[in-house]
């Protein structure tokens, strides 16, 4: 029995809860996690004495988080300020549950970057590679989309199908940060970043927190709402050739199958019976990237797929619903779960996906992770 | 004028390469127990773990695997050169080196030769980049 399969359908997602999304230099990390921990108990309408799992994401410290929050837990994680840590979280506290490490862990995440004028390159990120100039996330992407158009051609065009559905989304989201509307020529006139990518390609970058509860299937049944299942997860690490910051030769293809294939075979589906994808968007052309490695469309057609609105609400495949890192609001991951979650309880307002029963997560990242979920 | 780009963090592990590139040498570290050749420098050979590790040439070819533009200064040294070409090279020998690419770029394309030509940055630096070969 592979690892994952004691996690199969045994997990449920009990609360969920966010800041705001914008900027506020007047807190920290541990004032935005607490206001997103409070939305979510009380979602769960579970005790704060219940929870006794603790794991903080790009928290500096889990012993303030606890202080601050007055928790004495029975198991503890920390994960670093990645944007990949959320599928990484989702399944370590899953495990923690299925040992019987806890029997309600809390995960949380913040992000002050925006206060705190993070630029994700630079100095802040020293490589080998900055006496060539080269640095940051978004440089890497956009070496990843040069060569899916030179293989593939794949036109910025076809990428901006991404970027506008997702704002379409976030028009209809009342947190998310970005509310104006964009087309396909908007895109293409915004200023480059690093070619071929331009503004409307990079996620935001805003400060706020969420928050996610999770308990075992059997006790899901005493909380306040109908309990989300966690029904297939999947993963695959690349490391051996890392080190052009996120560059990687196959945009992820294989990586991305292989994680995928994991968590459909575990959970019992395939693309066809995907309701909504919440898909990792550090940068636009990432999206394409999963679609092809999940098998949404074949390798190298990612751009043809997206055409005419597919990934729109009403689309054949509504994809981050919630606007996503590129319009709604930079929580590396952690956002999309939680818009997992609402659209298959059917609180997903204005966006709401008709008859939501499956919803897929992935991030194509170093450590891709895919998580399916499902409705009670 | 004094150099205000990045200069690369010497230490043990990278000064050879950087001492190399000065005599107009793009070089490689090769495991010799195994004849790994891997860049960045590592302290033991990925493959086969050992610590006996050196430096070859490189054969200074390699094919274009990507290429872009930046537009953005992330170091204040560069915000004369916006926008400035940014290249990944997939070296004959295998390794990947993230560059620049110089010369006539139009024919541009992934896929494309290229080989190493040596930019004397500054007194003390001397930076490996690329041009299509044309073939
Ligand atoms: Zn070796």
């Amino acid at each position: 029995m592979a690892s994952g399969d004691l996690i199969r359908d045994r997990v449920s997602v009990v609360g969920v809860g966010n800041t705001p999304y914008g900027s506020f230099p007047e807190t920290d990390e541990y004032g935005l996690a607490a206001h997103a921990f409070r939305n979510a108990l009380e979602d769960s309408g579970l005790q704060k004495s219940q929870i006794d799992g603790l794991l903080v994401c790009r928290i500096p410290s889990y012993v303030r988080m606890g202080e601050v929050l007055g928790l004495d837990p029975g198991w503890t994680m920390t994960l670093p300020g990645h944007g990949r840590m959320a599928g990484m979280a989702i399944v370590e506290a899953a495990m923690a549950l299925v040992t019987g490490q806890a029997k309600y862990v809390a995960l949380m995440y913040a992000n002050i970057g925006r206060s705190r004028r993070i630029n994700y390159g630079g100095d802040e990120i020293p490589s080998f590679w900055d006496p060539w100039g080269f640095t940051s996330p978004g440089g890497a992407h956009a070496m990843m989309f040069r060569r899916h158009m030179d293989l593939y051609g794949t036109t910025t065009r076809q990428l901006a199908e991404v970027s506008v559905a997702f704002r379409h989304h976030a028009c209809l989201n009342p947190d998310a940060v970005m509310k104006k509307p964009i087309t396909i020529e908007d895109h293409e006139a915004a200023r480059r970043i690093v070619a071929p990518l331009g503004l409307l390609d990079y996620c935001l970058i805003n400060d706020g927190a969420v928050c996610i509860i999770l308990t075992m299937k059997d006790r899901a049944r005493d909380c306040r709402k109908a309990p989300v299942n966690i029904i297939g997860v999947g993963a695959r690490d690349e490391y051996r050739e890392s080190n052009i910051s996120l560059y990687a030769t196959d945009c992820r293809y294989a990586a991305v199958k292989e994680a995928g294939a994991v968590a459909y075979r575990m959970a019992g589906v395939g693309p066809p019976d995907i309701d909504a994808f919440m898909c990792y968007d550090n940068f636009s052309p990432t999206v394409l990237f999963t679609l092809e490695g999940l098998g949404f469309c074949p390798r190298g057609e990612a751009g043809r797929f997206v055409e005419n609105g597919t990934l729109k609400l009403g689309g054949q495949l509504p994809t981050n619903t919630d606007g996503g890192h590129l319009s709604n609001s930079y929580m590396q991951g952690w956002a999309l779960n939680i818009e997992a979650v609402r659209q298959l309880r059917g609180e997903a307002g204005a966006r709401q996906v008709p008859d939501c029963n499956v919803v897929q997560y992935a991030q194509a990242t170093p450590c891709t992770r895919s998580i399916i979920y499902t409705r009670a | 004028m004094s150099y205000a780009k990045p200069r690369p963090r010497i230490d043990p592990l990278t000064a050879p390469f950087w001492e190399n590139a000065r005599r107009n040498i793009l070089s490689l570290q090769v495991c010799t127990a195994c004849g790994d050749k891997h860049l960045p420098p590592s302290p033991v050979c990925p493959k086969c773990l050992s610590s006996d590790q050196d430096w070859r040439p490189a054969s200074g070819g390699g094919v274009l695997e990507a290429y872009g533009e930046f537009h953005r200064a992330y170091w204040n040294g560069f915000a004369d050169d916006l926008p400035y070409s940014s290249a990944i090279v997939r070296l004959d020998e295998g390794p990947l080196m993230a560059t620049n690419l110089v010369g006539e770029t139009s024919a541009a394309k992934v896929g494309a030769k290229v080989r190493v030509v040596f930019d004397v940055v500054a007194d003390d630096l001397t930076l490996p980049r690329f041009e299509l070969t044309g073939d």
